[in-house]
């Protein structure tokens, strides 16, 4: 596991894909915490972390559409898959080279946290609690993007698709929104897509609530979903 | 060391690999000889457990490669058709990788080294990947597959690509290595596999056509059995011809002798053929000597491994299974012959590699 997710950090870099994502992730958190923080005057840095949940949604599948899709387009799975590792192996080690990855875009909330600290007192319990709610958000979602990346051999359609299945949970939630008190039909729908939605899920946190159940759902996703990823590989063996 | 039991893959409906058992000893260079599309590659995937088989065994070293996948491929050196290499990193850094993946405890830095001086790459082990030429990656990708000196190479097409000078390299590598590592090589460049294999493995349709040595194969492979001889007579004119010609004739076992052409002055060749059962060559010294002729030459005339790759491919080999109890070589054999005579165009290619050989047995006269 270790070699492949040192691999893949270096590939990172070399590629240049964390140079955008990391970017891109700075300059927009940056706007957001000039906005909403310094010139509003506030403590909390909540705000930013409410509005940055859109960015990470768009911006993560770029972190994972090649992770996969490229390996079997080039076929050099054929020599992860014929080295002696095993598929989770394979599949972890990408996760968190990913997932570090995001966790180095999103640290530099401790870097506003210091900037706000020079000009009055930081909130530190909405802050930590905040940054936990989107290290696990962003943990589901790389899982999330790891899989679909898995499925193709085209990097940019990995991309595309994560992101739009990313965005449909998302939209479904606010379609529903109003389903909570109709007829059974609308209220099961209403029941299933807020069972799986993310985004209110992640705004407890953003609310100042740090909910264990929310934090439990999105490393179940994550599990789900890389357990996905290791079938998939698994299945196009046996194939 | 490496066991194979009825290995089958199918895709979807397709049978692309049909029931194949072999066995590799210790110490031995197979070869895998079939034409595209034949199943090799497929073979070789799931030998190294890239891809599952649908029904059968492979067991390398004893341990089955899919209840013990990581045991058994700490064994595999594996390169692919198309070696997997990140074209983003240097030469360096893929070979690091792979130490780390393949958990390699032999001391990084002479290990790689020795790798490097091995395969010959070590004036690229800083270069990118991508910049490098079809046969320095072909040759990165047999680094790789040394890296952790594994008992067992399998090896796919790996001189594809390169230039003449490089192939013989990496043929002298590839016997290099047999005497340590157990190898397995598909190709389907004859003389590749000939010059290089200990012993050969015909795969055509998914199915082995023929096992065995490439003499064995062609022993088995043809109930004919020529020679060539140039037998210096007493007078040196065409009388010897006749006489020569006449008593070769009558030995036990010839079924049939033609005076060639003359060769050296007053020297005739003949063409002998024998029923494949008998060895007629003491006989015919044993005549020579009580006549008191010269036996100057003796060629024997087999098929070469081009003649039994094509006898074997044309021949469709479709009923090879359907009478598996009988030796599968007679009856592949039996359908060449059965092919040969539907088919007209099949004729002149089975043929014409004889004409080779007589060439071949010119140029040798004319060294003598």
């Amino acid at each position: 596991m270790g070699a492949i997710y040192r691999r893949e950090m270096g590939a990172f870099f070399t590629s240049g894909v964390a140079y955008v994502f990391l970017v891109v992730f700075y300059f927009v958190s940056g706007i957001f915490f000039y906005n909403y923080v310094l010139t509003a005057g506030v403590a909390d840095v909540s705000p930013v972390f409410q509005s940055m949940f859109l960015v990470v949604m768009f911006l993560i599948p770029i972190l994972t559409m090649k992770l996969l899709s490229e390996e079997k387009k080039n076929r050099t799975d054929q020599g992860l898959l014929t080295a002696p590792v095993g598929l989770w192996e394979i599949v972890l080690g990408k996760y968190f080279a990913a997932l570090t990855l995001f966790i180095i875009a999103e640290s530099i909330v401790f870097v506003y946290a210091i900037i706000l600290s020079t000009l009055g007192n930081v909130v530190w319990q909405t802050l930590f609690g905040n940054y936990f709610a989107m290290l696990f958000l962003g943990a589901a979602f790389i899982a999330v993007g790891l899989f679909i990346s898995s499925l193709t051999e085209n990097q940019i359609t990995a991309a595309i698709v994560s992101m739009v299945l990313l965005f449909v949970i998302y939209l479904s939630e606010m379609l529903v929104s109003n389903f909570e008190n109709g007829n059974v039909l609308q209220r099961f729908l209403h029941k299933v897509i807020t069972t799986i939605a993310f985004y209110s899920k992640y705004n407890e946190f953003t609310n100042g609530v740090f909910s264990l159940p929310s934090i439990v759902f999105f490393i179940s996703v994550a599990f789900l979903f890389n357990f996905f990823t290791v079938r998939v590989l698994e299945k196009r063996r046996w194939s | 060391m490496i066991e194979v039991r009825n290995l089958t893959k199918k895709y979807g409906d397709k049978l692309a690999v049909n029931n194949i058992s072999f066995k590799v000893e210790k110490g031995e260079i197979l070869g895998f000889l079939g034409p595209n599309g034949a199943g090799k590659s497929t073979t070789m995937n799931m030998l190294t457990g890239y891809i599952s088989s649908t029904s059968g065994q492979v067991l390398i070293d004893d341990v089955d490669i899919l209840e013990e996948p990581k045991k058994a491929k700490a064994n595999i050196g594996y390169l692919p058709e198309i070696p997997p290499l990140y074209v983003d990193m240097t030469v360096d850094g893929y070979l690091n990788f792979m130490y780390d993946l393949k958990k390699c405890k032999l001391p990084r830095k002479s290990h790689l080294t020795d790798v490097c001086n091995l395969c010959k790459i070590g004036d690229v082990r800083h270069r990118l990947i991508k910049n490098l030429s079809k046969g320095y990656r072909q040759r990165v990708g047999l680094a790789m597959a040394l890296i952790n000196n594994p008992p067992v190479l399998i090896l796919d097409e790996p001189t594809v690509g390169l230039d003449p000078n490089q192939i013989i390299e990496i043929r002298t590598l590839i016997k290099k290595l047999g005497k340590r590592h157990t190898v397995i090589l598909s190709s389907h460049i004859l003389p590749e596999i000939q010059a290089v294999c200990d012993r050969i493995i015909i795969i055509n349709k998914g199915q082995v056509a023929a096992d065995g040595t490439a003499d064995e194969i062609a022993k088995n492979i043809t109930n004919e059995h020529k020679m060539t001889l140039r037998i210096e007579g007493p007078t040196h004119t065409a009388e010897d011809k006749r006489v020569i010609a006449e008593a070769i004739r009558k030995l036990k076992g010839v079924k049939y002798v033609r005076a060639d052409m003359e060769r050296e002055k007053g020297i005739y060749d003949y063409d002998v053929e024998t029923d494949g059962k008998t060895d007629i060559r003491r006989d015919l010294n044993k005549l020579c000597n009580e006549k008191g002729w010269n036996i100057l030459m003796l060629q024997l005339s087999d098929l070469t491994l081009e003649d039994i790759f094509l006898k074997i491919t044309m021949g469709d080999g479709v009923t090879v299974t359907s009478s598996s109890d009988a030796p599968k070589l007679d009856v592949s054999v039996k359908d060449g012959q059965l092919i040969a005579s539907e088919r007209e165009e099949a004729k002149p290619e089975d043929t014409a590699p004889e004409e080779d050989a007589a060439d071949d047995g010119d140029n040798d006269g004319g060294e003598e």
